[in-house]
């Protein structure tokens, strides 16, 4: 009993990592339609600026966790933020006109520059960064325990007040109404005065923020990266995004959960070599009953 | 007419530019993961090898040739292995090559080098099979996985007389090599281990897999792979809490498996086979002095990678440069090397296997268990 409760702790923290970067799949591909590949990528290079940002703290002489949880946020925030900008800017909107392949291939290759980039700016190595904050709440549970350490309680509090606010913003806010109505008619929506260009930046932007979120938690957590390890957690976080439905915000988070848990509970309950297979099997049965995932609204062809 | 004329004057251009090219220097390869997430090898693989060939050339070189070495990059991807194997024989006329490191891109890029006539003298791939297939140009100057299982388990046993042993392994050849032979023995000493599974290279997050070692209460988890998955892994099992001792071979052996699991205070206590200290061979002292002088620690594979080095030139220099003739010869003499006197059997293994155990401290650094 306690090995299962413990398994669904640890696919609800997984999971919710996954929900996060997913938001960015689903998000552009609502908005315009394309999947950004690189998204993997704009993670990796957050989880960089994680210990850039660390290091600096540390040099000043900050010591308090809360202080460098904060300061390590908002710094990696705005500066990812800043690359799903200026990716945008420069591998995406020259193409806004041309084919969708076209803006594939464009964000394969800016995944490719990400990773070679920061392999020959940082090194191929693997980095670390050292442990901040330890400790656990621990649950007796008949004769075992269930614990849950004190970094993955703050995984799951900032992924869902992550989520919630931009739930709200999405939902209640003039920028949300905006994003909304770009992502229903493009055309129509610039026609009514809303500039969309600027739009579809603010969502890279946001899908970039989201990513850095993850970063630093994930990054916190676990303490070790290289510039590759954006790869894995990219493609699983696109799987949650297309089993939620892609496009549907929500349903990232949804899909998050679920391969995050379906994850743990394989893993643990049955055998660890197979998960991967379970969870795209997972996929594939979902995708059959529901071609556009749990809560994708099937597309309808405009004539 | 005289086009053809032209061509076969074109033809036996190149390959006379070619041949000189080929005489003026003696070109090995240096062949490992230059880049990726095992980089860390590479580097002490170019390092030995580097030190090794200005050491020899300021020497005199190799029957007067001088060695120019070639860096081949696999990334410890099979794929690549072949592609980068493939260049060595082909454009760049290499002779010799010291590599690859990970048993998954030695093993296919062995068959390269057999066809071209090449010697491949590995410092670092442990994998049975790589000698098993009974290739002729194939060597190594480490041991073998069986052998560093059978130490290990032995440990486990005799020392530690643990009964539940968890064994995971990351799927690739050689940490399921490694896992396979390790339960193999220990399995003949009666012991059944209580959990075997694999987990996915490149991922970060062990956490549902520790639980289910937390829940088979094993006292052992002996891990077959590299310290970039090892480091994350050991570091999740102290954090759920569990005391179990953690074992596992020369894949992490490396500063980076410190600075992986986050702390010093992770990795104490950790344990790992690996080959007698390559630096207590008297043979050696001059040269590590020197390496330590230029500021660098010949530590894990560097001063194997030098000694692989010193057998290729050796085979070679004896034969007038002939490999194929350099790697009949190897198996019927031995090579004096910075680590000592090298004897090779009909397979291209290391007569003698000198697998010791060592443990890491709360310092960060590790030593052989007396």
């Amino acid at each position: 009993m306690d090995i299962v409760l413990q398994q669904l702790v640890n696919g609800l923290t997984l999971g919710s990592v996954y929900g996060l970067i997913a938001i960015g799949y689903t998000m552009v591909y609502g908005i315009i339609g394309m999947i950004n590949f690189a998204h993997g990528d704009v993670y990796m290079v957050s989880a960089y600026i994680t210990a850039i940002a660390l290091a600096l703290l540390t040099f000043f002489g900050i010591e308090s966790f809360p202080i460098i949880l904060v300061g390590t946020l908002f710094l990696t925030v705005a500066v990812t933020g800043a690359y799903g900008w200026v990716i945008e800017r420069i591998a995406y909107r020259p193409l806004r006109s041309s084919s969708r392949l076209s803006v594939l291939i464009s964000a394969i290759g800016m995944s490719l520059i990400l990773q070679n980039y920061v392999q020959l700016s940082q090194g191929a190595n693997q980095q670390g960064v050292p442990t901040l904050l330890t400790g656990a709440l621990r649950f007796h549970v008949g004769d075992g325990f269930v614990q849950i350490t004190y970094m993955k309680l703050l995984i799951l509090f900032i992924s869902i007040l992550g989520m919630g606010v931009l739930t709200y913003v999405i939902q209640k806010t003039k920028l949300g109404r905006m994003c909304r109505a770009t992502q229903q008619d493009r055309k129509m929506a610039s026609i009514l005065g809303i500039d969309t260009d600027k739009v579809i930046s603010t969502v890279f932007v946001i899908g970039a923020v989201m990513a850095a979120l993850a970063g630093v938690l994930v990054t916190l957590d676990y303490g070790a990266f290289d510039f590759y390890v954006g790869f894995i957690i990219g493609i699983k976080a696109f799987t949650a995004a297309v089993l939620g439905g892609i496009g549907s915000l929500p349903g990232a988070m949804l899909g998050g959960l679920i391969l995050g848990l379906s994850e743990a509970l394989f893993a643990g309950l049955i055998s660890s070599d197979y998960k991967d297979v379970f969870s795209f099997s997972l996929l594939v049965l979902i995708l059959i009953i529901r071609p556009s995932g749990l809560l994708g609204k099937p597309e309808v062809e405009k004539v | 007419m005289s086009n053809a004329v032209v061509r076969k004057t074109l033809i036996s251009l190149a390959i006379a530019s070619a041949a000189t090219l080929a005489q003026a220097d003696v070109v090995i390869g240096v062949a490992g993961p230059h880049t990726g997430a095992y980089a860390a090898f590479g580097e002490q693989l170019w390092k030995g090898a580097e030190k090794a060939a200005a050491d020899i050339n300021a020497a005199g070189g190799v029957n007067g040739e001088m060695i120019k070495l070639v860096k081949a990059d696999d990334a410890c991807e099979p794929k690549q292995a072949v592609s980068v194997a493939n260049r060595l024989v082909d454009s760049d006329g290499a002779l010799a090559v010291v590599g690859h490191f990970c048993s998954s891109s030695s093993i296919p890029a062995s068959k390269i080098y057999e066809e071209a006539g090449v010697i491949m003298v590995t410092p670092a791939s442990t994998n049975p099979t790589l000698t098993d297939q009974g290739l002729p140009n194939v060597f190594r100057v480490c041991g073998r996985d069986d052998q560093q299982g059978d130490v290990a388990a032995s440990y486990i046993v005799d020392k530690l007389k643990a009964k539940r042993v968890a064994v995971i392994h990351d799927k690739d050849t050689y940490g399921k090599g490694l896992a396979d032979a390790m339960k193999s023995t220990l399995n003949s000493y009666g012991v059944k281990e209580v959990m075997y599974e694999g987990l996915t290279r490149g991922e970060k997050d062990f956490n549902a897999l520790i639980t289910k070692i937390r829940s088979v209460d094993a006292d052992v988890v002996y891990f077959g792979g590299l310290h970039s998955e090892a480091g994350p892994l050991v570091r999740q099992l102290r954090e759920q809490g569990s005391k179990a001792i953690f074992i596992s071979g020369d894949g992490i052996v490396s500063d980076e498996f410190v600075s992986v699991a986050g702390s010093p205070k992770y990795v104490d206590g950790v344990l790992m086979t690996f080959g007698a200290p390559p630096t207590s061979y008297p043979s050696g002292k001059k040269v590590i002095q020197e390496f330590r002088d230029g500021g660098y620690e010949p530590e894990g594979y560097t001063l194997y990678s030098y000694t692989a080095m010193q057998v290729a030139v050796a085979a070679l220099a004896n034969n007038n440069l002939d490999p194929i003739k350099g790697a009949k010869w190897l198996k019927t003499h031995s090579v004096d090397t910075v680590m000592g006197k090298k004897d090779f059997d009909d397979k291209g293994d290391l007569t003698v296997s000198d697998y010791v155990m060592y443990e890491w401290d709360a310092q960060g650094k590790y030593h052989v268990v007396e």
